[in-house]
């Protein structure tokens, strides 16, 4: 982050102006692209961004898709993405992009235009209070009032962003203030006397949790997305099979563990595996690594692991003893806690433990009954056929999103990237085309409903533009299908608002100028996703005519525990507008 | 930043009963939106407010914050990690458990007549308080004192009909010798 570049010779060595002092420094923190939407406020950063080869910049279609490109850069490389907009209604459009962020943890730094400081508060031409707008949603965010405190503030901003418990942070910029002028002077350091996040984990609490490790009998690792977050896989995996204690995932923490690992359950929570939840169930000893106790995981709090110790890693003592009361807190960087820990524990003989699971893991794999007509769950199994878990998932919100989750084995971290937290529909595809521009090494494949494609569609203009190498797959049931599910099941089928037209998105392609595929039948869904894997010199659409009503399962409805778990039918079914179809082949797979 | 105050009085249920009332102390940033990051959080996570004061302190860049909050212990906890998280705050202290000297301040304006007005004035009197400002149908008392005694003062003088009040909210600070003294 911290990375020295050669100033460009082009800038004025002495006072210089807000804007100049802005993009010298995102230079100074290393910040290679910006995705951003200029405006009247901004005009003068956009004017000293001209002239510079140092930080791409992207201008995408929206500011929301601004965020969530920078959400996605920063998801896929672990460094800080940056969005830049304009003040009012350009700052206002970041809102659901840093919301998600603070959700999910994300690293951004936002920079919003806003009006003349002697105009705040007048109502003038696009001015919004978006520093009081975003204050509940920004892990922090600042007004800059006068121009010698710029450097400073950017600064702190990435600072804040990018440690501790990470997050989105927000920094106001006043247009006069942008204009002035002082001499800049990046600081070397930030030190700020009232944050000083506590990485290292206490002795006292890693002697107690190590105590109760070494006499479990059922252990559980139970691992959240802090473990992606702290770079901590390769602690994880060394921690893991040391103590031979199995690992479920939250959506959050695919791939932090290898799921063709014999420890790996997958993923856990209302549609988790049916494994993975039993074992949590039954287990004398769950240990939360960087996880929130979230309720998508533990549906009833009272009798989540109710029989269970618990050890509860975490970098933010708000999220320990939030929902769930934990026997050992252990507040602290998740890979720093880990690598203490390891060298604190002996193996532990667990293998009656894992016969066990590997027995309901025999009884209850991930399955379906795979006909003509295509299975969202097919086309994802497929990909990772294809790929062999060398590709980087970007899902949506809802069906294909738990199914992309369950049906591709995750082996690497920062390859699953997903709205978890605030459930953001149109996250997918922006979010794709900035992971897109953090990794080259795997295939960046963005999937899709037909409801949450169209909630962002405007960006595929960028990434024709960019020639951003996004596979964009789109599971097209006609329906807003988890929404659909949940009427079936809940509401009496009464199926309220949730089928929907879409237009043809292979001539939507083609009118956007990029190649697109349509399969409409299981036999053709390999075809079609290798002519897109194909694709190198911009983006590909594929669309998959799929089964309308088709349902996720297991699933452990809202709020209840997991004697309610429905797992997989056994009169598996798929529906066509109320007929029933036929179904060949069962497909099973097993997590681990 | 200007010294500001939230009271509000409103009814008990019976969970307010068993929660127990906190007196938190704490020191942020003199910054621009400190007190609505803290205001704001109170709102947003659904805490309870019985007051909150603001003011400065010795150092200029730094305000103190005394809030008077209610909750069980795991609300307390909470409570007390959230304002902890917030960037702006140097130091959060639960002075409940501690021996602390807490001051409240309310200005009092009640109807006064000819007949009324000795009492009025012994009550004043007994309760250490001040006529500060007199008219021939009122006068304004001071009542300092902690929040019991500017409570009992204000039951003595509301069969008086109490015109207008204003009230500062608790201001505290943790006692130097906490028990032992050499």
């Amino acid at each position: 982050m911290a990375q020295q570049k050669e100033i460009p010779p082009t800038l004025p060595a002495k006072l210089m102006t807000g804007a100049e002092i802005f993009v010298r420094s995102l230079i100074e923190e290393g910040v290679e692209i910006v995705f951003g939407y200029p405006g009247g406020a901004v005009i003068g950063i956009y004017d000293a961004l001209h002239d510079i080869s140092d930080i791409k910049h992207i201008l995408t279609r929206h500011e929301q898709g601004a965020v969530h490109a920078a959400e996605g850069y920063a998801k896929a490389s672990g460094k800080p993405g940056v969005a830049l907009v304009t003040s009012g209604p350009g700052a206002t459009n970041t809102v659901t992009g840093i919301a998600d962020a603070y959700m999910d943890s994300v690293p951004i730094v936002v920079f919003t235009g806003q009006v003349a400081l002697k105009l705040i508060g007048n109502d003038a031409f696009q001015e919004a209070d978006i520093v009081g707008i975003t204050r509940p949603i920004t892990k922090h965010n600042y007004l800059v009032r006068d121009v010698r405190e710029l450097a400073s503030t950017i600064k702190e901003a990435f600072y804040v962003a990018t440690t501790g418990r990470p997050g989105p942070v927000l920094v106001d910029l006043p247009k006069d203030v942008m204009a002035s002028k002082t001499h800049f002077d990046y600081p070397k350091k930030v030190s700020m006397r009232s944050y000083n996040p506590h990485v290292e984990g206490h002795m006292k609490q890693l002697e107690k949790a190590a105590a109760l490790i070494a006499k479990s009998k059922r252990p559980v690792l139970y691992v959240g997305g802090g473990a992606i977050l702290s770079n901590a896989s390769d602690d994880l995996k060394s921690f893991a099979r040391k103590t031979r204690i199995p690992v479920t995932t939250t959506l959050h923490g695919l791939g932090s563990y290898p799921e063709n690992d014999e420890l790996s359950m997958g993923m856990l929570g209302m549609h988790g595996t049916w494994y993975s939840n039993t074992a949590v169930h039954y287990c004398d000893l769950l240990i939360a690594v960087g996880a929130r106790f979230d309720d998508r995981v533990t549906g009833n709090t009272e009798a989540f692991a109710a029989e269970a110790k618990k050890i509860h890693i975490d970098i933010d003592p708000t999220a320990i003893s939030k929902n769930v009361k934990v026997d050992v807190p252990i507040v602290g960087d998740v890979k720093k806690v880990l690598q203490k820990l390891s060298q604190m524990v002996e193996p532990l003989d667990t293998t009656d433990w894992l016969q066990t699971i590997k027995q309901w893991k025999a009884e209850h794999p991930l399955r379906y009954r795979n006909g003509k007509l295509i299975r969202m769950q097919y086309v994802i199994q497929k990909i990772g056929e294809i790929t062999k878990g060398d590709a980087v998932i970007i899902s949506d919100v809802g069906q294909h999103q738990m199914w992309a989750a369950q049906f591709f084995k995750y082996i690497h971290p920062r390859t699953h990237i997903t709205s978890g937290g605030l459930g953001t529909m149109g996250f997918s595809l922006p979010a794709a085309m900035g992971a897109s521009f953090a990794r080259k090494d795997f295939p960046i494949i963005s999937v899709s409903g037909d409801g949450g494609i169209q909630m962002n569609i405007q960006e595929m203009a960028t990434c024709v533009e960019y020639k951003v190498p996004v596979k964009i797959f789109i599971l097209n049931n006609g329906y807003l299908g988890m929404v659909r599910q949940w009427q079936e099941l809940f509401w009496r089928k009464r199926y309220s608002h949730v089928a929907m037209y879409s237009p043809d998105f292979v001539k939507l392609a083609d009118a956007y100028g990029c190649p697109g595929y349509r399969a409409v039948n299981t036999d053709e869904v390999e075809d079609v996703i290798l002519k897109a894997l194909a694709v190198k010199d911009g983006p590909v659409i594929v669309e998959f005519k799929v089964v309308p009503e088709d349902n996720v399962y297991p699933m452990i409805p809202a709020g209840q525990t997991w004697n309610e778990i429905i797992d997989v039918p056994d009169e598996e079914r798929s529906a066509v507008n109320g007929e029933e179809i036929e179904s060949e082949e069962l497909i099973t797979l097993t997590k681990g | 930043m200007t010294t500001m105050a939230i009271i509000s009085e409103k009814e008990t249920t019976a969970a307010d009963v068993q929660s127990r009332k906190h007196t938190i102390s704490l020191l942020v940033e003199n910054k621009f939106g400190a007190f609505n990051r803290i205001a704001g959080l109170f709102s947003a996570k659904g805490y309870n407010i019985d007051s909150l004061t603001v003011g400065p302190t010795e150092d200029d860049s730094v305000s103190r914050m005394t809030i008077v909050t209610r909750g069980d212990d795991g609300v307390i906890e909470q409570i007390i990690k959230q304002l902890n998280k917030l960037i702006d705050t140097l130091k959060v202290t639960d002075l409940t458990y501690e021996s602390f000297v807490e001051r409240d301040l309310a200005l009092i304006k009640v109807q006064t007549t000819a007949e009324t007005r000795p009492e009025i004035m012994q009550i004043v009197e007994i309760f250490r308080a001040k006529i500060i400002d007199i008219s021939p149908k009122t006068a304004t008392i001071e009542a300092v004192g902690s929040q019991q005694k500017i409570d009992a003062i204000i039951k003595m003088l509301k069969p008086f009909v109490i015109k207008e009040m204003a009230r500062t909210g608790r201001v505290a600070l943790k006692r130097e010798f906490q028990g032992e003294v050499d």
